[in-house]
């Protein structure tokens, strides 16, 4: 694995990874995305309606619960590049980080608007500071802040290992994110998915659902494949314009 | 014997993130009632919450309890953990969801004769997502269980 791994680090061999994995992983992803979107919102039943339930409200979960399941899984990606970094010293560590972390707050920014539009709708408030909101918001600033610091040094290595560290340091909000519902009172609701007593969403629902969380993920590494590649590129043409000014 | 850089490495960022885990942990154990987003009406009365001190109480809206008083405007329901009750009085539109043994969550503050008035209503629901004609046919067979929800209470 780890010897794998290492193989990729080689330029030219994660080129022609990425050439072969892209068209795979681009076409996976517009199918799921497509069939469970199509699948969700015009056939999937509709939620009970009110009083009882949400009726058709209930759709936005479509888009919802895969970012919110995105925002998390980005940020662990992340992390997981910046330990092999600063660890292994894998030099893929940090190009896979730098790529990931942009997308991830998209995702995590994605996830704060759509809940933001259901809660307004069904307990009627646009934001309220739970700690389910709340610890997600500071995954949002997390990534901001990742971000920032990669940027924010003229030496990217240095950038780049400051990052790393913050990555780690944030690794400790996923466990709060994901057990919030459990470990406080929230408004927001408990977990609906991974749950003891198994999924508490009717199979006519979830399988949508999970159509678009393989969906967004399938776009995930699509992206991460491209921006990884535009990262090698961009560290060559540094290189290059470093030799040619040292010449 | 010297261990070699990477171990080392593996060590460190280990063992600085357990510290990490610890510290939060112990941070968010001493702030647990300001993470909390609301009291059952038990941990309310456990706290002794004094009138006019601004909280945030979550329960179930209890059976047959709400009704309009006199002035036309006003609310009266009681929300209830299963073990304590409180009176609530709200003046104001009243969410979608909001009907009886439904999941609340008032803002406002306990009058002195221990009426608790709020300035705010939120809807809570749970994690049960079922379409309609199922949740139909269930009640059909008097085996709807949505009504039955855990309270707001763990």
């Amino acid at each position: 694995m780890s010897a794998r791994l290492h193989a990729l680090a080689n330029p030219a061999r994660f080129g022609r990874f990425a050439r072969r994995a892209l068209p795979w992983t681009a076409w996976l992803a517009a199918l799921c995305i497509g069939a469970g979107l199509v699948w969700g919102v015009f056939i999937a039943p509709p939620g009970a309606p009110p009083p009882e339930g949400q009726g058709e409200t209930v759709r936005i979960i479509y888009v919802h619960v895969p970012s919110a399941w995105m925002s998390l899984f980005v940020y662990a990606c992340v992390a997981a590049a910046s330990a092999g970094a600063l660890i292994w010293r894998h030099p893929l560590g940090h190009i896979v980080a730098r790529a990931a972390s942009p997308v991830g707050a998209c995702f995590a920014l994605l996830t704060l608007a759509t809940g933001s539009l259901w809660g307004a709708k069904m307990w009627g408030a646009w934001w309220v500071w739970d700690a389910r909101l709340t610890s997600v918001l500071i995954l949002f600033f997390l990534y901001l802040g990742h971000i920032a610091l990669t940027h924010a040094f003229d030496d990217p290595a240095r950038g780049a290992r400051a990052a790393a560290i913050l990555a780690l340091v944030g690794v400790v909000n996923l466990p709060i994110i994901k057990f919030s519902v459990d470990w406080w009172n929230t408004l927001h609701q408990p977990a609906s998915i991974i749950r003891r007593d198994g999924p508490a969403i009717d199979a006519q629902m979830l399988a949508p659902l999970f159509l678009m969380i393989f969906g967004f993920t399938f776009y995930f590494f699509t992206v991460l494949l491209l921006r990884a590649r535009a990262e090698l590129a961009a560290l060559r043409t540094r290189a290059l314009k470093l030799r040619m000014l040292a010449a | 014997m010297a261990m070699k850089a990477k171990t080392r490495r593996l060590f460190f960022v280990s063992f600085g993130l357990a510290l990490l885990g610890g510290a939060v942990a112990l941070a968010l154990v001493a702030l647990q009632d300001t993470v909390t987003f609301f009291f059952t009406p038990s941990q309310a009365a456990e706290r002794n919450i004094q009138p006019g001190q601004r909280v945030r109480l979550g329960g179930l809206v209890e059976e047959k309890s709400i009704k309009k008083l006199a002035d036309g405007v006003t609310t009266e329901f009681r929300i209830t953990d299963q073990a304590k009750t409180v009176t609530v009085h709200y003046k104001g539109v009243l969410p979608d969801l909001f009907r009886e043994k439904q999941g609340v969550v008032v803002q406002g503050a306990f009058q002195p004769d221990r009426v608790f008035v709020a300035a705010t209503v939120l809807a809570k629901h749970d994690e049960n997502y079922v379409p309609k004609e199922l949740s139909d046919e269930l009640k059909k067979q008097g085996l709807w269980q949505h009504d039955k929800a855990k309270p707001a209470t763990k």
